[in-house]
């Protein structure tokens, strides 16, 4: 087991060399001069030729590689060229939104989809099976943002329940500690803050969890399928076990490793996913950070962004592949 | 053997040939999704096709009508005649934006999945013909693409290489290539330990020969069924990268601008011009998914999950 994780920790380090290499190259394949690129436009010549001093712009590529390599591992990833402020502490400042944005939509989408999933394994070509698959068929195929558009009308504009941007009443008396605010209100016990969180929480994680729900919602339903269909099973049922425990303490069981590949995968989309979800819902993480880092040509920044979203997607891999170990023994690693 | 032996066994062999196309099209008729995915992109197509006949209205009149921005369609009185589905904040009528989007929206889809499939089938085949460190090589930098979630990847290609609808493409053709790589590696890796391949090496084919002529048409089906599966998602990331202002730029009638320009005027309660394209992205995704998985079960069994 720990061989497997330092092996797998070790397999790492290409993936995300080769990141770096593309996060790098950034700056060089953009038309114009790098120097100019990281410093901005409207840069003078002063700070121009200290990046080209600092960054040794005059020498090698490879060197170059070098030098910025080691700024970066040591958390300088230069200065975002519309705010001047260090990309590292933009980054860290608006990760706490998109984590308890992405977090919330999956366990929103692992504890939904698996249920539909699971209810429609049991309940085969039931009205509840074909409802829930039809539902499911349409959030594959749904576009996030006109979701998160759609949802914002119904309930922010026309029923007026929910708020329909931002991440809290800014009427209500709010204090920073760890810059999640959901842990920030519980810790400060502060009731009220609490819930206006929550509210403001729950329109772009429900469009945001829609994707991986659906897919999690098939996936599992295949899976228990499978699983229903094999001896053990059928051996319980004629014990007489009853069929609540066939089936939840039994077969779900079984049926769950396909589901944790999928929910894994699915990490990916929900980055992807919170990029458009925060666009719409003017969340201020790190998807719509890069967004307008793209949009105004801030390359230090969308340099930035690329390392983080590639090293979140390497570690959430990571994570769940040692996982499966813990939830299938019957899984060797050599 | 004898001309006539030989006209039979043709006639034998290509009867045999119109049967399992037969066989295959019976298998599809009963699959009722995939028939309705088919009749959606069907639909999608000839929209985009007879777009120039059937739109009521110039998508992008220049001047824009500004008298008539924001007007509702026919469910409201206040609606102007011959633009069924309303008008956005330009005035411009949106069911004729979303018939010319249909346009947008197949070029960017075919021409992404193209240039995927090009490069992808090219990697691929490569990768798994050859193996060894060619094939460690190829499929590292391909491992390493997919450490981007693929919007993501689009979004910062486009960062280097410009904004614009043109330019999209290409970027969305880049990111899907690493996974027709991965599916065309597989099914070449396959393809390649049957014992036809190893009759055609016996008898001295050259490898260009073999390739061309017996690894690459049998790899066909799972470049139909994914490349179906790849033009919706492909709809889907044209769509999702015009809504962030990276893709089509104004006036063209894509679908995800349009949505992008159009959504902060629900709250004025102008609710057509954002809802009517997202149904468009929907329908067309919806259909093109459909079709995918049903080729999927009628053509490679294996390849069901």
């Amino acid at each position: 087991m720990k061989w497997y994780i330092t092996k797998r920790l070790l397999m790492l380090i290409p993936v995300l060399l080769g990141t770096s290499i593309i996060a790098f190259s950034l700056i060089h394949l953009a038309p114009g001069d790098p120097a100019r690129i990281m410093a901005g436009e409207h840069a003078s010549q002063q700070v121009i030729s200290a990046i080209t001093q600092k960054y040794g712009l005059h020498k090698p590529l490879y060197i170059q590689y070098g030098i910025w390599l080691n700024c970066v591992l040591h958390g300088d990833m230069g200065r975002s060229i519309i705010s001047n402020e260090y990309v590292i502490k933009e980054i860290f400042d608006r990760f706490p939104n998109t984590f308890e944005l992405t977090f919330f939509s999956m366990v929103l989408a692992i504890i939904i989809g698996t249920f539909a999933g699971i209810i429609s394994a049991s309940k085969q070509y039931s009205t509840l099976d074909y409802t829930f698959m039809g539902l499911a068929l349409f959030g594959v195929s749904m576009p996030v943002f006109w979701l998160g558009i759609m949802l914002m009308m119904i309930f922010g504009v026309y029923l007026r329940w929910l708020p329909i941007s931002g991440r809290i009443d800014i009427l209500i008396p709010f204090q920073r500690i760890t810059g999640f605010y959901l842990l920030d209100s519980i810790i400060t016990g502060n009731f009220a803050a609490l819930i206006s969180v929550l509210r403001y929480l729950i329109l772009p994680s429900i469009a945001l969890a829609t994707i991986p729900m659906a897919t999690i919602a098939r996936v599992s339903r295949s899976s228990m399928l499978e699983v229903l269909r094999q001896d053990f099973i059928r051996t319980e049922r004629a014990k007489g076990l009853s069929e609540r425990v066939v089936i939840y303490k039994h077969a779900v069981r079984n049926a769950m490793i396909p589901v944790i590949t999928v929910i894994g995968l699915n990490f990916g989309l929900l980055l992807a996913g919170a990029i458009l979800t925060e666009t719409v819902f003017s969340w201020p993480g790190i998807g719509k950070y890069v967004v307008n880092a793209v949009r105004m040509r801030d390359y230090p920044a969308v340099q930035g962004c690329i390392l983080f979203f590639a090293f979140m997607f390497v570690i959430v891999n990571l994570i769940t592949d040692i996982i499966y170990v813990y939830i299938d023994p019957r899984i060797h690693y050599k | 053997m004898s001309i006539l032996t030989q006209e039979f066994i043709i006639n034998k062999m290509e009867r045999k040939r119109e049967t399992r196309t037969g066989e295959l099209i019976r298998r599809f008729k009963y699959n009722k999704s995939a028939v309705f995915g088919l009749v959606v992109v069907l639909i999608l197509i000839l929209c985009a096709i007879l777009a120039n006949y059937i739109a009521p209205n110039n998508p992008t009149p220049s001047p824009p009508e500004l008298s008539n921005s924001l007007k509702p369609g026919f469910w409201s009185k206040d609606g102007i005649k011959g633009m069924p589905l309303g008008t956005d904040m330009l005035g411009r009528c949106v069911l004729s934006r979303i018939l010319y989007g249909a346009r947008v929206s197949l070029r960017v889809g075919f021409v992404a999945v193209g240039i995927a499939l090009l490069l992808g089938i090219t990697l691929g085949v490569i990768a798994g013909y050859y193996g060894g460190w060619v094939d460690a090589v190829i499929m590292r930098i391909v491992d390493i693409m997919f450490a981007f979630p693929a919007l993501l990847l689009a979004i910062v290609i486009v960062a280097v290489i410009g904004q614009g609808l043109s330019k999209a493409m290409i970027a969305l053709g880049i990111v899907y290539t690493p996974q027709m790589a991965r599916i065309i590696r597989s099914s070449v890796l396959y393809i390649k330990e049957m014992e036809y391949i190893e009759v055609q090496k016996a008898i001295g084919s050259s490898n260009r020969r073999v390739i061309l002529r017996h690894v690459l048409p049998n790899s066909i089906a799972p470049v139909i069924v994914y490349g179906t599966l790849m033009l919706a998602t492909a709809i889907l990331d044209c769509a999702a990268l015009g809504f962030l202002g990276l893709g089509a730029q104004p006036p063209t009638p894509e679908w995800g601008a349009m949505l992008s320009k159009s959504y902060s005027y629900i709250v004025s309660g102008a609710w057509w011009a954002a809802t009517f394209p997202g149904i468009a992205i929907l329908l067309s995704v919806l259909g093109l998914n459909l079709l995918g998985d049903g080729l999927r079960d009628i053509l490679d069994p294996r390849l069901k999950t």
